[in-house]
């Protein structure tokens, strides 16, 4: 029991990751009509917000001591962030919230790249083929990727979360399970909060605003929202920066979970595409749900019982359960009739 | 057709292989060309490959191992300070090339992909005539590249690459490793771990679900089940999981003491930062304090994961912290180069480079059988890890391992490991038939 | 014009096509790409791609998963080695037969659906074939390290016909005609060029412009009473025999089988290939293949030496920057240059390099003042 209850959570926990970036995903195939292959490198660049703003945050005061020889000879570097420099134990404590910090630098700059990327390329695509939706897409991914490996090497960066959070929560005492059963990572709970908070807002923004009302339209029928005298590309350009916010804002949450590097973007590109479509194209509603149902269901397959009796089942749970929704239900769990059928 | 400019050399030589290549067939069997051998150099450089991983996980594993290969090729050629062929117990080469003929050389991208590693192999022989091929970061990549050049007929010396198949099942006689196995790693490993955590301790592994996963597995679990240790459990997981919370929760539970994860690179950085983010490290079973191991460390790939380290113990080939005369001058001519420390990928593939135009010189010859054989049972020291034997029988090399631990209090982003202890070679040899395989013959190429 | 000088085109197409392929080693030899194992790649990836766009340029159902076939026929030929002969004509036949009985199993399932719908199912068949080959079917891939030969092979056939390899591991080789360097490049070459002629067939036969009536409206299609799966599927399976034909010479040109054959990033591969390389033309995926196999290998291996030795005519300084600037796309950046230039071909030459092409013909034809008629639609785009 407890052991299933621990594994709904580290299923909610990656299903809040899947279904942030499927979200984006989502809206922006059924807005745009495009298919985004870029969509993982914009879920990796937010992950790099966060270690930018870390980086920038741990510019380091280099006092070389020639008293001390490094191993090879030059002298040693005695190094202080400036922050601790200049701010003290303040200083100190701004550097260990970097993560949640860095959200707050992570929407403007995910804004800005999302409708520089729609205003500079992927506008000139709505009309194209989607083949050539992907090739293009595919190819600024790995320019954005190999950008950030240049700048960043290859290997993973450590993003520990903050000192107050990287400690464990009683979660089972919540539920009323005894003490010590259930006991869970505190910043895992904050990111699945965090997703649940964010997909909240997307959606409460997409219903309870005249700008969601017309985009919620174009989604449905885009041909007759333009005829109605609507300037709905400008609004496509602001759906397309809000996808980059939300997949940005996963990456950068996740990257005390997943130490972020460059290739972490199409790790997930496949997965999230996985998702949006046995969520149904389209579907909101069914790209969330998809996310959550593939997560949790990721983690119970992994689990020993299971695995004793199916070995090499969590390899391929997602893609198995894929194939049976898919094949039990023609649209996913939610799609529309008609779209991205051609 | 759009035109294209062909020079006179580049056609007559495609004329006449093409040409060659339809109508006399035979020529292509081994026999006709044995006087020679494959890409023997005529003119006065020698063309070394280094095969390493320039895109993917692994790049900046692969980056180092090419900075290495540079310091070699220099120091071979007598420029820069001479690194560890000043500690070198073999005296062969005077700083002139080898054989008298410069060393050069040529470099590919493996992708960490047996396919592309070959690619790239076969790219650096037919094409650019490399003599001999180096490098890589992955097991399954060093047995695939070195299974080509046994059939082309060059010399293949293993870069980083820990899986025993490499010199065990998969051996091959022109394929020479340097790097130590997951056997020695759990030999050495299973004492230590004996003396810090006692005897009586259950483990529960997390296993890369591959071949180098299942061998470091194997090894340790031998190891320290022989010293009292019981094994909980043994949970294969996905290469490339990226979040193993499904799989370390059951570990909360399971009354184990200790977690072995068999994972490298990424794999290591994400299951490691991810147990130790479920508390694990200060977790307390059965009494005791729960310990974390990772067999096999890499300083690069530690500083992925930064504080989660921190007093954690694995095994490693080589460290830059070693205080021996050939450890010092390779540290010093490497970090005065680049302005940081090597790694263990770097020191082995420096290692390798050295040792291979040792051999060719002591040989005479860059023929592979020659150099086979001037490397076959070849002892030496001075390369930073003590008095070493290239074993005739399985072309491993056997030297002392390194134990070592997350260091707790770091000097600098380099410096995140220490050395516990140094495993005599005596402890971690074991006999060559163990583990299977047959060498073949060598092959010298058409 | 029209269709009786079609014919004539197209033979004179198909002409010129062979004895490119041929030549290969003359022509490709100025731009580093003649030696033999670029070469065999360049045809085998070129058959790949060919019997891929068969189905995607023909029917626009775009499969994720076309690696799963060409990893099929990888370990089909490998284990036709181990157990029957070293002798390449089995290994290719059985590891088409198995390419395409595979397709015809994930095509009539996965054709149930269509658009992105389909393209996942592909994508999900094909990788959990990956997932299992490199770890739970370990015994029969050989996992990670890929399937091998081994000298205590069975090789039944060979026994028969007392051929003994002796102690050295054996290489595959037509009747005595070792399938390695270039005797492997025209075998995979020759295999190309009749590869080249089958699926020019199917592009002017009947069937063929019902594949193509299939993509420009489906729904038409199935409304006059057509049922049109039988098409598609035999398009499917088509295009997974031509996929298991490419992966049984791979292993015949190299005898080895890896699971990262079957990796959605080798599906991809193909896909890039088609739409780079034009999809729906004759000549386009194979030029695709040719420009994708190129940059990974050639630009991969340029290392700041060799860069230097470009720029050795510059003043120092100069040379310096000019290299750093350089060595951000070649050498380890290669995957950089790779992802610009989809990006630039797909935005200047939206019918991929094929348009290119054809544009540079129209000019040239329009410049001589000939009869410009038929070269100047790209839609024609054969």
């Amino acid at each position: 029991m407890d052991a299933i209850l621990l594994q709904i959570l580290n299923g909610l926990d990656k299903g809040g990751a899947y279904a942030l970036i499927a979200l984006g995903l989502t809206i922006i195939f059924g807005t745009l009509g495009v298919v985004n292959f870029a969509h993982g490198a914009l879920f990796m660049l937010g992950a790099f917000c966060a270690v930018s703003v870390k980086a920038v945050l741990s510019l380091e005061r280099v006092v070389e001591d020639p008293n001390q020889l490094t191993a090879w000879g030059t002298p040693m570097e005695i190094r202080t962030p400036f922050v601790e420099v200049w701010f003290g134990d303040f200083g100190a404590t701004i550097l260990d919230y970097s993560v949640p910090v860095s959200i707050l630098i992570a929407i403007p700059v995910m804004l800005l790249i999302g409708i520089a990327m729609e205003r500079g390329l992927v506008r000139f695509f709505y009309k194209r083929a989607h083949a050539d939706q992907i090739l293009v897409t595919f190819g600024l991914a790995i320019v954005l990727q190999e950008i950030v490996k240049a700048q960043f090497g290859a290997n993973p960066i450590p993003q520990p979360a903050p000192e107050a959070a990287s400690g464990m929560i009683d979660f089972g005492i919540m539920v009323g399970i005894d003490a010590g059963n259930v006991v869970y990572p505190a910043w895992r709970l904050i990111y699945f909060v965090f997703s649940a908070v964010v997909i909240g807002a997307v959606f409460a923004f997409l219903q309870f605003t005249t700008f969601g009302m017309v985009v919620r339209a174009g989604m449905a029928d885009r041909e007759t929202v333009g005829l109605l005298g609507i300037d709905i590309d400008r609004r496509f350009t602001i759906v397309f920066g809000i996808a980059a916010i939300v997949a940005g804002l996963a990456g950068a949450m996740y990257t005390p979970i997943l130490s972020p590097d460059y290739h972490m973007g199409m790790d997930f590109l496949v997965l999230s595409f996985v998702v949006v479509v046995v969520g149904g194209m389209g579907s909101l509603t069914g790209a969330v749900s998809a996310g959550f149902l593939l997560g949790i269901l990721q983690s119970f397959a992994s689990m020993n019982e299971v695995k004793d009796i199916l070995p090499g089942i969590d390899q391929i749970i997602i893609y198995l359960i894929a194939v049976v929704i898919l094949l039990v239900r023609p649209r996913g769990l939610m799609g529309r009739k008609g779209v991205m059928e051609h | 057709m759009s035109k294209f400019e062909i020079n006179r050399r580049g056609l007559l030589k495609s004329t006449a292989a093409a040409g060659a290549g339809l109508a006399l067939p035979t020529m292509f069997t081994s026999s006709a060309w044995s006087a020679g051998y494959l890409n023997e150099p005529k003119g006065s450089t020698v063309t070394f490959g280094f095969n390493v991983p320039q895109t993917g996980a692994y790049a900046d594993e692969g980056a180092d191992e090419l900075r290495a290969y540079e310091l070699a090729v220099e120091h071979i050629n007598g420029e820069g300070d001479g690194g560890m062929l000043n500690t070198f117990s073999s005296k062969a080469l005077q700083g002139n090339g080898v054989n008298g003929k410069k060393v050069v050389f040529v470099t590919g991208d493996t992708q960490t992909k047996s396919d592309a590693a070959r690619a790239s192999a076969k790219r650096m022989i037919e094409k650019d005539g490399a003599i001999m091929i180096t490098g890589g970061s992955s097991s399954g990549v060093a047995i695939a590249v070195q299974g080509l050049c046994q059939d082309a007929g060059v010399i293949f010396m293993a870069g980083l690459t820990h899986s025993n198949d490499t010199t065990g099942k998969d051996k091959r006689a022109n394929g020479f490793r340097h790097f130590f196995n997951t056997e020695m790693s759990g030999a050495a490993l299973a004492p230590v771990l004996k003396n810090n955590y006692g005897s009586d301790r259950v483990a529960y592994h997390l296993t890369a679900d591959y071949t180098w996963g299942w061998s470091q597995e194997g090894s340790i679990k031998k190891y320290t089940e022989a010293l009292g240790w019981k094994t909980a459990a043994a949970v294969r997981t996905p290469l490339g999981a990226g979040d193993f919370s499904q799989y370390i929760t059951p570990v909360l539970n399971s009354g184990a003491d200790v977690l072995v994860l068999n994972h490298y690179g990424r794999d290591m950085v994400n299951s490691l930062t991810q147990a130790v983010q479920f508390g694990l490290r200060d977790k307390q079973v059965n009494g005791k304090d729960f310990a974390i191991v990772v067999p096999l460390y890499s300083r690069l790939m530690a500083q992925g994961a930064g504080e989660n380290v921190k007093g954690i113990f694995g095994s490693t080939n080589w460290h830059w912290s070693l205080q021996d005369e050939g450890s010092k001058a390779f540290v010093k001519s490497f970090g005065q180069k680049y302005g940081f420390p090597p790694s263990q990928a770097a020191h082995t593939c420096y290692s390798q480079a050295i040792l291979y135009a040792d051999a060719c010189q002591r040989a005479g010859t860059f023929m592979p059988s020659g150099v086979g054989a001037a490397l076959e049972g070849f002892e030496f020291d001075g390369l930073g890890n003590g008095p070493t034997e290239y074993r005739a029988a399985d072309h491993q090399c056997f030297k002392d391992v390194l134990v070592v631990k997350g260091k707790e209090n770091p000097s600098s982003k380099f410096d995140v490991l220490e050395v516990v202890e140094v495993t005599p070679r005596a402890q971690v040899e074991y006999p060559a038939d163990m583990l299977g395989g047959e060498l073949g013959p060598y092959n010298n190429g058409a | 014009m029209k269709m009786f000088s079609m014919d004539k085109k197209d033979i004179l197409l198909f002409l010129c096509f062979s004895v490119a392929v041929l030549t290969g080693p003359i022509i490709l030899e100025p731009f580093g790409a003649g030696y033999p194992d670029l070469l065999q790649k360049f045809a085998i990836f070129g058959i790949f791609a060919l019997g891929f766009n068969i189905l995607f340029g023909l029917t626009g159902y775009l499969s994720f998963g076309h690696a799963a076939f060409l990893g099929m026929g990888s370990y089909t030929a490998v284990w036709t080695f181990k157990l029957l002969s070293m002798n390449p004509i089995p290994a290719i036949v059985f590891a088409t037969v198995m390419g395409g009985l595979f397709a015809a199993l994930i095509g009539f399932i996965s054709l149930r659906r269509s658009g992105i719908y389909f393209s996942i199912l592909t994508l999900a068949f094909a990788q959990m074939s990956y997932n299992l080959a490199y770890s739970v079917l370990t015994p029969i891939t050989n996992g990670e390290t890929g399937l091998q030969l081994n000298q205590a092979d069975p090789r039944v056939l060979d026994v028969m016909f007392g051929r003994d390899y002796g102690a050295v591991l054996p290489s595959s080789d037509f009747f005595g005609l070792d399938m390695t360097g270039y005797p492997g490049f025209y075998f995979c070459g020759i295999v190309l060029i009749i590869c080249f002629f089958i699926a020019m067939r199917i592009f002017r036969s009947p069937f063929g412009m019902m594949l193509r009536a299939i993509k420009s409206n489906q729904n038409r299609m199935n409304y006059t009473g057509f049922n049109t799966r039988p098409y598609t599927l035999a398009a499917f399976v088509i295009s997974g025999m031509y996929a298991g034909l490419a992966g049984g010479l791979m292993a015949v040109t190299d005898p080895l089988a890896g699971a990262e054959r079957m990796q959605w990033t080798a599906s991809g591969e193909v896909v890039l290939m088609t739409i780079l390389g034009g999809a729906g033309t004759l000549l386009g995926p194979v030029i695709g293949a040719g420009a994708i196999k190129y940059f990974e290998n050639i630009f991969s291996a340029f290392n700041e030496g060799i860069l230097m030795g470009i720029y050795d005519f510059l003043p120092e300084t100069l040379q310096h920057i000019m290299v750093s600037v350089s060595g951000l796309f070649v050498g380890e950046g290669w995957h950089l240059t790779l992802g610009a230039l989809f990006m630039l071909i797909v935005i200047f030459l939206p019918g991929g390099l094929m348009e290119g092409f054809n544009r540079i013909k129209t000019l040239v034809t329009n410049r001589t003042g000939g009869g410009s008629d038929g070269a100047a639609t790209p839609a024609a785009a054969e």
